[in-house]
């Protein structure tokens, strides 16, 4: 068993591309860190993300997946996160239901502007993660070491 | 096979310094596909896109991938180049090394891991890019300004004189806005009117601008260039055509309890009135609320005394669709509610007011002719004292956390006009910081201090309250370190300033992003600060943050100067990232159509080739010019037949198949 | 039950022959009575070996899906349950109304000849439907047993008597006594702590075959190529190789039908391995109506599913994550 603090997850964060992308771009530029565990994929909306992609990640080894977007009402298209609020309520809901540790799924709204909370909300993330190990009970074994 | 490019950017040392470069290099040439990578210091350098053009046409790369800054920042950059060296500009991806990693990790092996992870994803992604071709749209030769006031006005007057139609829609009454309640204008103290309504004016005769007053807009639809917007005509029970302006309903009107909005309520107005005597139109309007003919069918004087025939009780609200090739917002401000301060005793005493109340107390055409009198029992006053970042600047939570801008200025600017015209009135300023930058600003404020002796106090009052017929200040002295009380005939409140109560029903109409104060928030804060960051929406003035009148000109005068650039296309270029629906796969369902925020998907019968099977069949139908590419269809369609192109399922699938990687 | 199967004969036979329909969708006769088939009717092969009895537990509306594009109208069969299927069929346009004549029939429930079986009773020959209890005639002898003991199991949480669309009803139908309450299952599964639902999920999925009946049966899985069988979608494959590939099948099933299953309970009822797939439906429809309000898809047609649906007020997505507890 490897030690916690040694536990390097695999955490993908998908993030749009006009709120929280830029909101990631700029606690970049304002030197605001957070682990390199975080990887960031752009979709134009977080209503972009089809719960297939999260379910992808988690057979091919996340330990964890984050999904920002634009705060509700600030959505870039308008509509877009109304939809991912709803769908990933009731994907997350049914992780749960199968018993997936409710931690490694998470839904957070980070502004342009924002680079701070998006700090924030990655370096607690991770440190969720690293609490919960290793994500066991999902994940296609072909796909490990 | 396709042929790969990775080049990876130095960015100097903002990405060499925490990634090491050569190794990302390395690490990529493993990847199938890779046939050529590289560093450079500078990519985005002439230099820099020299080697990837050269690259592109040495190995005749299929796809590139630039390890770099962020996409947002450079990727136009790189796929023109990709353009100029002959290859497809949609198959350039970015790995956001720069933002996304070496500037947030200090360790480089960390740094280094992190970057070629990305890297890897943005090379698994590209190789299922596709080339796109950007596709064409027209642009409609007509700009809709949203409000009236200096900046809207401005703007459509630039607009206008560039040959292009425009329309102003002002919801109240008359163009003019705020401007036009104001006395003097800092630093120059001329006389507020005298400079706008001439510009009044000007709108109003120019043939290219029709103005809609007393209108609002209620729904906007479309995209950059072929802008659909509904405006309500609001019901003046007034033929505007017939109206003269000559006001003889204003005097006979018996219903005198309107408060008038044009002196801050300082005053009464009839229930059918002409906002002000320069107001543009120049025609009256009834207020229904007030009307005693409206409300209770009796009177109807102004119909008798009104020689030219142009009352219509009957008058009903009017809609009317306009197409417009750019909409520009220019809502606005007004100042906050005082409800959360009650310290100062604004609804308390008569004689606390706000600034803007004191430019009409101070104004010729304002409600007591222009002399400075206590509201309260009209005697002449003694001591005024001004209290400045009423509301803003604040963290408490009541007001707001910006500073207003304007206040430091117009209060310098008030307390010189009173010691000018009064010289036997004491004047106090309270202040945190006096701000004064700006041509000829500080040299203004410095006058009012040594030339007009008016008392700065640095420091915040706690509390104003009523004593013996005077107000009484209990405030802190920050530079004696002494807390005092100060009498005083009459309190002023530089009032913080907030975006109009319009904004967010404008903003959410246009799609336009707003911040967390309602200001409409630019395409970039540096860069691009009079566009929205919605195609085709333009800010002018205070709707995207405080200003005082000449960066309101200005930044008006530029926005037009961006509406024009874009309505003297012939033709736009379209994102060609836009959904498109497998017609093999589509089932009719309808889903998609329903959460598509810009109705770009139809539905169609068409003859369906499926292997052999020919049949009529219901499918989705995306129209590329309405499609702005936000793929929440793709994520409806419960078959897999809608994706998009640029991020297609996939692509991104891919994408988190490389950082899974372990 | 029982003069219902004359009825129906009588008047499907009259609608060929004047011309209102050209095809019925119906039941054919096996070899012994609870051994019945969905079958297609037309004029030229008449009637012979249509059946109805209690047997005929199948929602046919999905049958109906790839007659879309035939220019023939269909008479249907739907009991009450099926009719909310037909509504969100129609809504979706993957039935053409015009083409098709609903016959609703009134429906006492329907029976689980292996729950029949199960009470030892073998060598059935008949079995007589009184609505309240049936009688079993078997070469042994007859037996008579309570009817509510060997119900479907989707019968035990009936919707209702009521026919949501027909155009018209032939015999008159009861709710049937209903024995669980509909999300008691659910309930069920989400007092237990995560890791016995883990091992719940682990031990019902891992029976899991891949046969498709569930999807295939499922009137909302109507895609005309699902994702698990297109190549391109990255999620095809035609055995579940590993654990994962076992949730995600039926998560992503249960996602796509969200909002959109009417809870007619055929995935259960078909899946030869007996897994409770319905209690992955209901809980989708148990959040929904928590998180949304309440909603029955096929209540009527043209309703808006609420997952393409939204409110400005709606639950934060986070109320999983942040969820206290087990």
């Amino acid at each position: 068993m490897q030690e916690v603090k040694d536990f390097k997850p695999t955490i993908v964060a998908f993030c749009c591309n006009w709120c929280s992308y830029a909101g990631a771009d700029l606690a970049g530029s304002s030197r605001l860190s957070y682990p390199a565990d975080v990887k960031i994929i752009r979709v134009p909306c977080s209503g972009r993300v089809n719960p297939m992609f999260i379910l992808k990640a988690f057979e091919r080894g996340a330990d964890g997946v984050i999904i920002c977007g634009c705060h509700p009402g600030d959505c870039h298209y308008s509509t877009g996160n109304y939809y991912t609020r709803r769908r990933l309520a009731l994907l997350y809901s049914m992780l749960d239901y199968m018993g997936i540790e409710r931690g490694r799924t998470r839904v957070e709204w980070v502004s342009a502007a924002e680079g701070v909370k998006f700090s924030t909300v990655m370096n607690k993330f991770v440190e969720d993660i690293r609490a919960l190990g290793e994500c066991v009970k999902l994940g296609d074994i072909r796909c490990k070491d | 096979m396709l042929k790969i490019g990775v080049f990876v950017c130095w960015c100097g040392s903002n990405i060499a310094a925490t990634v090491d470069v050569k190794q990302v290099v390395e690490a990529v040439k493993l990847q199938q596909g890779v046939v050529f990578a590289t560093d450079y210091q500078y990519m985005c350098s002439e230099a820099g896109q020299l080697i990837m053009r050269n690259a592109i046409e040495e190995y005749k790369l299929d796809g590139v991938v630039i390890c770099s800054c962020s996409p947002r920042m450079h990727e136009a950059t790189f796929r023109k180049n990709a353009e100029r060296a002959g290859l497809n500009p949609f198959m350039v991806e970015i790995a956001n090394i720069r933002e996304h990693c070496s500037w947030i990790h200090k360790d480089v092996e960390e740094g280094t891991i992190k970057a070629i992870a990305l890297a890897n994803a943005a090379i698994a992604k590209v190789k299922l890019n596709a080339p796109l071709i950007s596709g064409e749209s027209g642009v409609t030769k007509r700009a809709l300004v949203i409000g009236g006031g200096i900046a809207g006005i401005q703007t459509a007057l630039d607009i206008a004189e560039a040959g292009f139609q425009v329309d102003i829609v002002e919801k109240s009454p008359t163009i003019g806005g705020n401007m036009a309640k104001l006395d003097k204008t800092f630093p120059t103290l001329d006389c507020s009117a005298c400079i706008l309504t001439p510009k009044m004016v000007d709108a109003a005769a120019n043939p290219n601008i029709e103005l809609l007053t007393y209108s609002e807009v209620e729904k906007v639809s479309g995209f950059v260039g072929n802008f659909k917007a509904t405006i309500r005509k609001k019901a003046r029970y007034i033929n505007t055509d017939l109206c003269t302006g000559c006001g003889d309903c204003m005097s006979k009107c018996p219903s005198k309890k309107g408060k008038n909005e044009f002196n801050c309520g300082l005053n009464n107005r009839p229930a059918i009135y002409i906002p002000f005597a320069q107001a543009i139109p120049n025609v009256a309007v009834i207020d229904p609320v007030q009307c005693i003919k409206i409300t209770k069918d009796k009177c109807g004087l102004c119909q008798t005394v009104c020689s030219a025939k142009a009352i219509d009780y009957k008058q009903q609200d009017e809609i009317i669709e306009r197409e417009y090739g750019a909409i520009v917002a220019a809502t606005g401000y007004k100042p906050i509610k005082l409800d959360k301060f009650d310290e100062y005793g604004y609804s308390q005493s008569k004689d606390v007011i706000t600034s803007l109340e004191l430019e009409r107390l101070m104004n010729a055409a304002g409600p007591t002719g222009g002399k400075l009198v206590k509201p309260s029992d009209g005697s002449h006053p003694h001591t005024i004292t001004f209290i400045q970042c009423v509301g803003s600047r604040d963290i408490s939570g009541r007001g707001k956390c910006y500073c207003s801008k304007i206040c430091c200025m117009y209060t310098a600017k008030h307390a010189m006009l009173i010691r000018d015209k009064y010289p036997d009135v004491n004047v106090n300023v309270f202040y945190i910081d006096v701000r004064t930058p700006g041509k000829n600003y500080d040299e203004f404020y410095r006058r009012a201090v040594e030339e007009y002796n008016v008392n700065y106090i640095k420091g915040q009052v706690g509390k104003v309250y009523e004593s013996d017929g005077h107000l009484v200040l209990q405030a802190s002295d920050l530079l004696n370190n002494e807390q005092i009380l100060v009498n005083s005939d009459m309190v002023v409140l530089a009032t913080a300033i907030e975006a109009d109560e319009s904004a967010k029903k404008v903003a959410s109409m246009l799609t336009a992003s707003i911040d967390t104060n309602n200001f409409l928030t630019e395409a970039h804060a540096k860069l691009r600060p009079v566009e929205s960051p919605t195609a085709g929406i333009f800010l002018s003035g205070v709707c995207q943050g405080p200003k005082d009148i000449p960066e309101t000109v200005s930044q008006a005068s530029a926005c037009a100067a961006k509406v024009i650039g874009l309505l003297s296309k012939a033709k736009l270029v379209t994102n060609p990232c836009v959904a498109h629906s497998d017609e093999l796969l589509c089932n009719g369902c309808s889903n998609c159509a329903n959460v598509c925020p810009y109705g770009a998907i139809g539905y169609e019968t068409k003859l369906i080739n499926d292997h052999g099977i020919r049949e009529n069949r219901r499918v989705a139908v995306v129209n590329p010019a309405l499609c702005q590419g936000c793929g929440a269809c793709t994520v409806a369609c419960p078959s897999g037949a809608m994706d998009l192109f640029g991020f297609s399922n996939s692509q991104i699938m891919a994408e988190v198949e490389a950082i899974c990687k372990k | 039950m029982q003069g219902l199967e004359l009825k129906l004969k009588e008047r499907l036979q009259k609608l060929l022959d004047d011309g209102t329909v050209d095809c019925v969708i119906g039941w054919t006769k096996g070899e012994f009575i609870y051994d019945v088939t969905p079958a297609i009717f037309t004029k030229e092969s008449g009637l012979d070996g249509f059946v109805y009895n209690s047997f005929c537990g199948a929602n046919l509306s999905k049958y109906l899906v790839s007659q879309i594009t035939s220019d023939k109208k269909f008479a249907v069969i739907l009991k009450p349950c099926d009719t909310y299927s037909m509504n969100q069929l129609i809504t979706e346009h993957r039935v053409n109304r015009e083409n098709i004549y609903i016959i609703g029939v009134g429906c006492s429930g329907h029976i689980d000849i292996d729950k029949v079986k199960a009470q030892g009773v073998s060598g059935i020959t008949n079995v007589i439907d009184n609505d309240n209890n049936i009688i079993i005639n078997s070469i042994y002898g007859d037996s008579k047993i309570e009817k509510a003991s060997v119900l479907l199991s989707k019968c035990q949480s009936c919707k209702g008597s009521e026919l949501k669309i027909s155009d018209e009803i032939i015999g008159e139908g009861i709710k049937t006594p209903t024995c669980d309450e509909r999300f008691d299952g659910v309930k069920k599964l989400e007092a237990m702590t995560a890791e016995e639902r883990f091992a719940f999920w682990k031990s019902e999925l891992s029976k899991c075959i891949r046969c498709n009946a569930c999807r295939n049966i499922c009137p909302a899985c109507t895609c005309r190529t699902c994702v698990f069988d297109n190549a391109r979608s990255n999620v095809a494959a035609k055995a579940n190789a590993t654990e994962f590939e076992e949730k995600m099948f039926h998560i992503i099933r249960a996602f796509h039908v969200a909002g959109r299953c009417t809870d007619c309970g055929e995935c259960s009822r078909v899946c030869p391995q007996s897994i409770p797939l319905h209690l992955l439906n209901r809980k989708f429809i148990k959040d929904i109506n928590e998180f949304y309000g309440d909603y029955q898809a096929g209540e009527e047609s043209n309703q808006r599913n609420p997952l393409v649906n939204f409110t400005e007020s709606d639950i934060e997505a986070t109320v999983i994550s942040d969820k206290e507890g087990k």
